[in-house]
């Protein structure tokens, strides 16, 4: 267990007291730590109806989101989980196309080994489609506002321009939906969520889904952000640095995107002009007599050449251009979350103004101030930590993939030298 | 192997310079001059060091002398000229004849130029030759005397013997297909490789974009910004390389472009094989015809319709004394004819045969140059996807350390 948490600069369980009141100072600098309530609104830490989470382990009920922070505060420090540490396994293969009267669709095969408590059997296959996913997605987003949810490849495809049922396609979006459900796994929050554990293990998820609507939404979901048009005070520093940065971060994504649509697009073109430039020297030969073998040699050669450049066009379009995107939007899905947290924030200050201008002397604090000032916290912590490991695998992820895209160039050029 | 000029003299166009001045019809020009140096090679084994002579010459006095040569060899396969004017150019390449690219590239095809000539066994004994690369004044007024435009068989004559001749010599007229063949051939090569190049010219230098956004992007970040940022330099090393990559390659599309000229060369000796044995068909025709009318005047018969023969038949038959007449001139022209057919006949075939020479000379040295430029080619080729694998295996590496 942890002797002492990574200090996180939002609330750990400890540093509440330190903390300064945010309107006893000028609203104007803040520094690391996020707005926390005065020592008089400053109760020890009951809020609505759940218990705490002490930092020494005891078990919690992950969906409430106050003890969400208190559980990443145990597991910030097993920053890299081995292998064997893991008791969750989730694969998507196995993509099948089903034909209906009324539509055609994919389905692909969900495999999940476990050895965790929360599932009743070790090991569950399934089918699931886009839907299902996308469904997933969106309950993540609601039962877990405070996290970063992975995104999903794109929902709509042009039709026309992309074959849906092409095996490029299908592959590519396979590929990410493996991704989107690994990223889930190793997440230590989302992973335990009910709605997950369902999706991976639910024979018929159909009637679940329309269960769900009907049911009286459970603690976590209630916990519904009312987009009151609050305005916020003041951005605390590191995120708006985070905005700063993500905003930035997509920009030079974009660019490089464009800059290897470019790129495939000039090989492409080039890759046209080769073909036609072998055949030439070929047509040569057949002129010749002495040199015919030399260029017969050449032409061959320049043939390899081309069928080289187009796997390289082709692993790029497959492997590079999808991550890259994937990136953009978890890039645009955290901004979304940020700006979540600035709501937060904001309804939280002026709900605290509210209180302040009453000036009552009621011993108990209205129970939706400290709920907003407890969400504040957890958005805060879950964000931060989130980051963290969001860069980590981000970095992980590009450094695999610029250095596949570097393999595959090496490769072409060996193969053209062997030629 | 023959003693040639080659073995002698050392031979080099080292110099271009730009100037300007009047030409023929008095206007004001620019034009490139470039100087010849010539050093004799025998005294160097002494080891004394020759003195280096030199002469500046245009390309319109390379010009005229290679029309002086084809001229007065018309057996020989002349060396051509580099071009004139810029050709086969891709969007870097400059088409301007000023262009200092171009005009290094002029240079170094016109020493190549002086250096075929010279080691032609026959080409380098021609004292016109030898004047151009020894003496700068009064060599176009030497030229001019030896009168060699007036032997220059038209146009004209020689397109007509071409459609007309009935039976040169097959070998001909199988090179003459085949050099039309190659230059086909070698023309859409050139134009193919011209775009081939601007393609990947093309995908490199996008690369280049890459150099920049990866140091923008690793401004912002903390542990991947050292990797980014090296890995940006390499890419920018990528796109700057294609250009010497490219340079290089412009040497081959040179040695290409060479004997796209040099079947123009063929192609004229194949011209004046036809032209000459026209000629000799014409001349057989023409004694055949006059030996026909002798015959007819002899015996009086007429075989063929001739207007003389019916204008006499009209306007009553010739004297026996003016038949006598005719026919002696016919019998002495007939001779004449047969001596002339003789002799062209026998120059006919020396031409073929010298001819045949020089072109079995020439098709060797063609399949040891074009073996030796495919080879330099596929080096190249080599060499730029080494760099490649270079760059990529680097940038691979600061992937490796983010």
């Amino acid at each position: 267990a942890a002797s002492a948490p990574k200090p996180l600069p939002s609330s750990g369980p400890k540093s509440l007291r330190e903390m300064p009141h945010p309107l006893a100072t000028s609203s104007s600098e803040e520094m690391g730590p996020a707005l926390t309530p005065s020592p008089d609104l400053l109760l020890p830490r009951s809020i609505a109806d759940k218990d705490l989470s002490l930092p020494n382990g005891t078990p919690v009920d992950t969906s409430s989101p106050a003890s969400s922070s208190s559980l990443l505060n145990r597991l910030q420090l097993d920053d890299d989980l081995d292998v064997e540490a893991r008791d969750l396994f989730v694969t998507v293969d196995d993509p099948k196309k089903h034909v209906c009267t009324m539509e055609t669709y994919i389905t692909y095969r969900v495999t999940t080994k476990t050895t965790r408590a929360e599932f009743d059997l070790p090991e569950y296959s399934v089918r699931r489609r886009y839907q299902d996913f996308d469904w997933l997605r969106n309950k993540l987003e609601e039962s877990q506002p405070t996290h970063l949810i992975p995104p999903l490849p794109e929902k709509f495809v042009v039709k026309g321009v992309v074959d849906r049922f092409s095996e490029e396609f299908v592959e590519t979006r396979r590929k990410a939906l493996d991704k989107f459900l690994k990223r889930i796994t190793d997440h230590p929050v989302l992973s335990f969520n009910e709605h997950f554990n369902v999706f991976l293990t639910a024979k018929d998820l159909n009637a679940y889904k329309k269960q769900g609507m009907a049911l009286l939404s459970k603690m976590g979901e209630s916990v519904k952000y009312v987009t009151g048009g609050y305005k916020l005070r003041s951005r605390p520093l590191e995120f708006a640095a985070i905005g700063d940065y993500l905003d930035t971060f997509s920009l030079k994504l974009g660019t490089i995107d464009r800059i290897a649509q470019r790129i495939i697009k000039e090989q492409l073109e080039y890759l046209v002009e080769l073909r036609e430039y072998g055949p030439v020297y070929s047509t040569w030969g057949g002129l010749e007599v002495e040199l015919s073998e030399p260029l017969e040699g050449v032409s061959a050669c320049i043939g390899n050449c081309c069928t080289a450049l187009e796997e390289l066009s082709e692993d790029m379009t497959e492997d590079f251009l999808p991550v890259l995107r994937e990136y953009i939007l978890y890039a645009e899905s955290m901004k979304n979350v940020l700006k979540k947290r600035d709501q937060v924030q904001a309804e939280y200050e002026a709900k605290l103004e509210a209180v302040a201008l009453k000036r009552e002397d009621r011993p108990k604090v209205p129970t939706d101030v400290e709920k907003c000032q407890d969400r504040v916290e957890c958005f805060n912590a879950d964000l931060k930590a989130d980051m963290e490991r969001w860069q980590n695998n981000k970095r992980q992820d590009f450094r695999q993939l610029l250095m596949g895209m570097a393999d595959k160039n090496i490769q072409y050029y060996e193969k053209v030298c062997v030629t | 192997m023959e003693d040639c000029l080659a073995k002698k003299l050392e031979i080099t166009v080292s110099e271009a310079e730009k100037r300007t001045g009047r030409n023929a019809v008095n206007i004001q020009e620019t034009y490139t001059a470039y100087l010849i140096e010539t050093r004799a090679v025998e005294s160097q084994s002494e080891g004394q060091c020759a003195p280096v002579e030199s002469l500046w010459r245009r390309y319109s006095e390379f010009e005229l002398l290679r029309n002086y040569l084809s001229v007065t060899y018309p057996h020989i396969v002349v060396p051509p000229l580099p071009e004139k004017r810029a050709d086969f150019v891709w969007h870097k390449l400059s088409a301007d004849n000023m262009d200092p690219d171009f005009v290094e590239r002029r240079r170094i095809g016109l020493e190549n130029f002086l250096l075929r000539v010279a080691s032609h066994p026959v080409l380098c004994q021609d004292k016109i030759f030898y004047a151009f690369l020894m003496q700068e004044g009064g060599w176009k007024e030497m030229v001019n005397e030896t009168g060699f435009q007036l032997k220059a068989d038209s146009r004209l004559k020689a397109l007509n013997a071409t459609f007309r001749v009935k039976n040169p010599d097959k070998r001909f007229t199988e090179l003459k297909h085949y050099s039309d063949e190659l230059q086909s051939v070698i023309s859409h090569l050139l134009r193919v490789r011209a775009r081939v190049a601007d393609r990947l010219y093309g995908v490199y230098k996008v690369h280049g974009n890459y150099g920049r956004v990866f140091s923008e992007w690793s401004a912002i970040e903390k542990e991947m910004g050292d990797g980014l940022q090296s890995a940006g330099h390499h890419m920018d090393v990528y796109a700057a390389s294609i250009d010497d990559i490219l340079e290089e390659e412009e040497h081959y599309a040179d040695q290409l472009k060479e004997y796209l000229f040099y079947a123009e060369a063929l192609r004229a000796v194949c011209r004046k094989h036809e032209l000459m044995q026209y000629d000799l068909e014409m001349a057989a025709q023409d004694l055949t015809s006059k030996k026909q009318q002798c015959e007819e005047l002899a015996t009086g018969t007429v075989r063929t319709f001739s207007l003389k023969g019916m204008t006499s038949k009209l306007f009553g038959q010739e004297t026996p004394e003016q038949r006598e007449a005719k026919i002696k001139v016919l019998e002495e022209q007939i001779q004449e004819g047969e001596e002339q057919l003789k002799s062209k006949n026998l120059e006919g075939r020396d031409f073929v045969k010298s001819a045949w020479a020089d072109i079995e000379r020439f098709k060797e040295q063609k399949n040891h140059d074009l073996k030796e430029a495919l080879i330099s080619y596929a080096v190249m080729q080599i060499s730029m996807c080494k760099k490649g694998i270079q760059v990529w295996t680097n940038a691979k590496e600061c992937f490796s350390k983010m």
